[in-house]
């Protein structure tokens, strides 16, 4: 798997339509000395549900990073529907709406102020965030709570208003990175399910980081980072089968065993 | 993105500053007291102890408090732009900083709403102080308080742009009280807000020359000269320098690229 991997990045680099909505060649990434990500490459279609598994610590918050462009990435390309993020990052995070790990919303304003703020970031006037902030937070079955503080949310509330806010200037690539850590499994379900459907229905690109396995169902597609490096990609039965497990759970502990042999630690 | 939504992303930000300030009534208060205390108690026990000679832009012989009026309301700037820069690093530790930097406007412009909306609560708050002062006898023309409005953006944004320069510096909100010490108290007090600099050079000719370079004295004394319908134009020429180097070092120091948003993540 990991020659496969290696082989392919010595293939000339694919033409990138400007259809796809996220494409990442060859990147890698270190902090000084500390290598965190190692030639990474691949892509998320229209309505790919695509799993990023990785355990804490596999590079996946540094990977969203560049991909937001909270960093910039020294090597490698990072194309989201055509556009190089650092070249035109402007048309690039136009069209991408993030659910970062750490919660983000602004806790002394109500549900909807901190949404028109985000709209305006976006360069949305009032009048056509309204109907938009409307209709997301009705969705996530918010829409009561919209005058609300968002200090008297919960957690799994807070998480959803997020999802609206990602969802508010309509992208068409949606990133979460771990969204349902600290939930409950109903908010867990909840939220899996509506990005799930968003994906269907609209043909959303989504990339759904997270170290929970159970959050890769059979349809979608699943990317395991380790340690800075993808082990395997594709389809959920498809590495399942290459790494010649019965289900997902024994195919990721199988590849990471194999990985730590490969790197032969002293 | 066009023009219309460049004002649009302005308004939002400007709208969230103002929200947030109305929300942190403490914030508002203190951020009046602190001056109030100045004038009030300060000043009156110099009152007898410190005569002021006739300096421009005065025309006559001035009590201690006028004198020290226009400094306070550099005060309030000061200690705003540094609150802002606070919120900075508190955004950045919360994460919702993340919000401001994945919009599709470029990243000095997010900046520079964000020093705006900082000027726009700062000015309003100094005009509040200006109001209650003249209760106490600081009564400037009234065309002062028209003129001072130019003065109060320019030193804002001076102010707000240092602020932005120590917040892309600032690892942890814990560093920040050393910063209070280290950049507020000495910047106020080698300054021409308390003292005369005739006097301070007469005192020690290196602090008087401390008190020139100090970018402080020079939005105290474009706001003196303002408020009495004159023009400093040294100080304002100073003051622009200064606004366009710390926007600089602040855009840089929030560049994805070279500026340390990318050696922090080190830590993460």
């Amino acid at each position: 798997m990991l020659a496969d991997i290696a082989s392919a990045s010595q293939r000339p680099a694919p033409v990138v339509s400007a259809e796809t909505p996220l494409r990442v060649e060859g990147l890698s990434h270190a902090f000084g000395p500390r290598k965190v990500l190692q030639n990474i490459e691949f892509s998320v279609e229209r309505g790919d549900f695509t799993v990023l598994l990785g355990l804490n610590g596999a590079g996946k918050s540094t990977l969203f990073a560049l991909i937001t462009r909270l960093y910039h990435n020294r090597t490698g390309r990072i194309l989201i529907f055509g556009e190089d993020i650092r070249r035109n990052p402007s048309a690039a995070l136009k069209r991408m709406g993030v659910v970062f790990q750490q919660p983000t919303l602004d806790l002394d304003l109500s549900v909807e102020q901190n949404l028109f703020y985000h709209a305006s970031l976006h360069g949305l006037s009032r009048r056509v965030a309204e109907p938009r902030i409307a209709a997301e937070l009705a969705r996530v079955g918010l829409a009561s709570r919209r005058r609300d503080k968002v200090r008297q949310l919960s957690g799994g509330q807070r998480r959803r208003v997020e999802l609206a806010r990602a969802l508010v200037h309509a992208p068409e690539l949606l990133l979460l990175d771990e969204p349902t850590v600290g939930l409950d499994i109903e908010s867990r379900y909840f939220l899996l399910e509506h990005v799930r459907h968003l994906c269907r229905e609209q043909g959303l690109g989504v990339l759904w980081a997270t170290h929970l396995i159970d959050e890769a169902a059979e349809d979608a597609k699943v990317i395991i980072l380790h340690k800075g490096r993808i082990l395997a990609q594709g389809a959920v039965p498809e590495v399942t089968r290459a790494a010649g497990a019965t289900h997902l759970k024994g195919a990721f502990e199988q590849l990471i065993r194999t990985a730590g042999e490969g790197e032969q630690l002293p | 993105m066009t023009v219309g939504q460049y004002v649009i992303c302005l308004n939002g930000v400007v709208r969230r500053e103002a929200l947030r300030w109305f929300n942190q009534r403490g914030r508002f208060i203190s951020a009046l007291v602190r001056p109030l205390v100045w004038l009030v108690i300060f000043a009156a026990g110099f009152h007898f102890v410190l005569g002021v000679s006739i300096i421009p832009p005065y025309e006559t012989y001035i009590p201690y408090e006028v004198y020290i009026a226009p400094g306070l309301v550099a005060m309030i700037q000061l200690f705003n732009g540094m609150q802002s820069s606070l919120s900075m690093v508190y955004d950045r530790e919360m994460g919702s900083m993340k919000t401001l930097l994945i919009s599709p406007f470029p990243r000095w412009y997010l900046l520079l709403a964000k020093l705006l909306a900082g000027v726009a609560v700062s000015v309003v708050q100094s005009y509040i102080f200006l109001a209650i002062a003249w209760f106490w006898e600081i009564e400037p023309p009234l065309s002062g308080y028209l003129a001072v409005l130019p003065a109060l953006i320019l030193s804002g944004l001076m102010l707000g742009a240092l602020g932005l320069v120590l917040s892309s510096f600032i690892r942890q909100l814990e560093n920040f009280a050393g910063v209070m010490n280290f950049v507020i108290f000495p910047m106020f007090f080698t300054s021409s807000a308390l003292y005369p600099l005739w006097r301070v050079q007469e005192a020690s000719l290196p602090l008087y020359w401390l008190c020139q370079i100090n970018p402080f004295t020079h939005a105290t004394e474009l706001i003196r000269f303002a408020l009495y319908d004159k023009f400093n134009a040294t100080s304002a020429a100073v003051l622009v320098a200064y606004t366009i180097v710390f926007m600089i070092v602040a855009v840089i120091g929030y560049d994805p690229a070279r500026g340390l948003m990318a050696r922090r993540a080190g830590a993460e």
